[in-house]
């Protein structure tokens, strides 16, 4: 009988002591992942004057926290893709002599709608719309 | 469940590579004397604790905390507000940092006034006080990593006073500031300061002087016949005691760390005025009254000048204790010592709570 109420005793004095250092570990433990913070959603951003950019060129723009490609494929075509190559995240850029889209890191290619050519990623690129308002180029997301 | 003869298996492969059956055969011959004064014993332990906590309530803090003027203050905000648990993990960051401090300045008065400094202890008597210094240091430094108005313009005045040393001063606080005013390098430099210097002095220190303590042994009171204190094993009796002591202080700081969370306060800037009712952390409020008190000329001398001086040879006084307060024949002077611990400690106590107060 003393024996069963030791015990008892044990697991009550064990299970508060295991539960308090619990208390203090649970909390250390939460407070390694990190938030999740909500970025403002971004539409629609101005990518610079016309006259910026010269036909059969490109150049990134910020596009809320992520690089897009914007690409001047004539006097008055603009074409715009997400810049972050669907691989690995690398950030592609716009080849003039071949008129595509390549990824250094893994050899990639794109055509300038995002369409993937050759190399490994395994979808296309994100598509924008692209509007001329006055003298300024703007991107938006396609509804 | 470990089949027994595996248990013993694994057993067997770690003596042959560990020798713990040494460090057994040691622990198992280690005494602790047991008297009426054996309660201060647990406050170096308790110490040692506290800044285990410090140790890792500190490396989870650095995986948000950004040390620049334009980031630390928000990144210290975004650990109160967003973080999960956030709050709680910085209150039990500072106060497990006062409370160190706390705990430290019991284990020296106790050490004072049992009059443990005496030989063969006086190297562990100097490697504790500059483990406190270096506390102090700790405390100084991480003060004004949060960067907001209280902290900024108390390192502007620290390191200021710092200024004021004879000869090297000027050096001494532009080697603190990181430049001539407190700005974006000091913030730099203390972080620098408080999460890599400080903790690998510290570290290399606290190994010495643990080592110190262990080979010299626990210290008894003199007024104690050597033959008629009783003692009891280190392990388990004083170690599970220990063990609960340290709970008893984890209890202790996370109710006050719940109850009462830390304060972020408003955020540092350069070109406002000092806030009212600006002050140093406890620790430092007894030198910070005192320096009030003094005015501004002492006879031809700077007033600041002279009670740096003066805190300088009440340090130098205070180190060499272990030398003043034995004879050559090595008989304590108790009397001497006790009543400089007395003095020492009413004016920390008194100018403390004035410097809080007035």
């Amino acid at each position: 009988m003393a024996e069963g109420r030791r015990t008892i005793v044990q697991w009550l004095l064990g299970g508060g002591f295991t539960a308090s250092i619990a208390s203090f570990v649970y909390p250390a433990l939460r407070f390694m992942i990190p938030p999740s913070i909500p970025e403002a959603s971004v539409n629609e951003v101005p990518a610079g004057k016309v006259t910026d950019l010269k036909v059969n060129a490109g150049k990134i723009v910020k596009f809320g926290s992520r690089p897009a490609l914007l690409v001047r494929v004539s006097e008055t075509e603009f074409k715009a893709v997400s810049a972050v190559c669907t691989h690995l995240n690398c950030t592609v850029q716009y080849q003039d002599a071949s008129h595509q889209i390549w990824c250094a890191c893994h050899n990639a290619l794109y055509d300038v709608n995002g369409k993937v050519l050759s190399g490994p990623p395994p979808a296309p690129l994100e598509e924008f719309a692209v509007r001329v308002r006055g003298d300024e180029v703007v991107i938006s997301k396609r509804a | 469940m470990i089949a027994p003869g595996a248990k013993a298996g694994i057993a067997g492969w770690l003596e042959e590579r560990l020798g713990l059956s040494a460090i057994r055969e040691f622990a198992s011959h280690k005494t602790v004397p047991v008297h009426s004064a054996t309660v201060w014993y647990y406050f170096g332990g308790i110490t040692l604790f506290l800044f285990i906590i410090q140790v890792l309530t500190g490396m989870l803090l650095l995986l948000y905390y950004r040390p620049t003027p334009a980031e630390a203050y928000e990144s210290v905000q975004f650990i109160v507000t967003r973080v999960e648990f956030g709050w709680l993990v910085r209150s039990v960051h500072s106060w497990s940092a006062n409370l160190m401090i706390l705990a430290a300045f019991i284990h020296m008065f106790s050490v004072v006034f049992l009059h443990a400094y005496r030989k063969p202890r006086e190297l562990a008597w100097l490697s504790g006080l500059a483990l406190l210094g270096l506390a102090m240091a700790f405390g100084f430094s991480g003060y004004l990593l949060p960067w907001n108005k209280v902290s900024y313009f108390a390192t502007k005045v620290g390191t200021d006073m710092a200024a004021s040393v004879p000869v090297i001063g000027e050096a001494l606080a532009r080697f603190l500031r990181g430049g001539d005013e407190v700005g974006g390098a000091t913030l730099t430099r203390f972080f620098g300061f408080h999460v890599a210097v400080l903790p690998g002095i510290t570290t290399m220190l606290l190994v010495v002087h643990l080592a110190l303590v262990q080979k010299a042994g626990m210290s008894t009171p003199p007024w104690l016949a050597a033959d008629k204190i009783r003692s009891m094993k280190f392990f388990p009796n004083f170690f599970l005691r220990e063990l609960m002591a340290w709970y008893a202080a984890l209890g202790v700081l996370g109710s006050l760390a719940a109850l009462f969370p830390w304060d972020l306060g408003e955020k540092a800037d350069p070109f406002a005025s000092a806030p009212a009712g600006i002050r140093p952390e406890w620790y430092f409020l007894a030198p910070f009254y005192t320096l009030k008190l003094v005015p501004a000329h002492v006879w031809k001398f700077e007033g600041e000048l002279v009670g740096l001086l003066g805190f300088a040879l009440l340090a130098v006084f205070w180190v060499l204790l272990p030398f003043w307060g034995v004879t050559k024949e090595g008989m304590v002077r108790t009397r001497w010592v006790t009543g400089a611990g007395v003095a020492l400690l009413s004016y920390l106590v008194t100018f403390s709570l004035m410097g809080y107060f007035k």
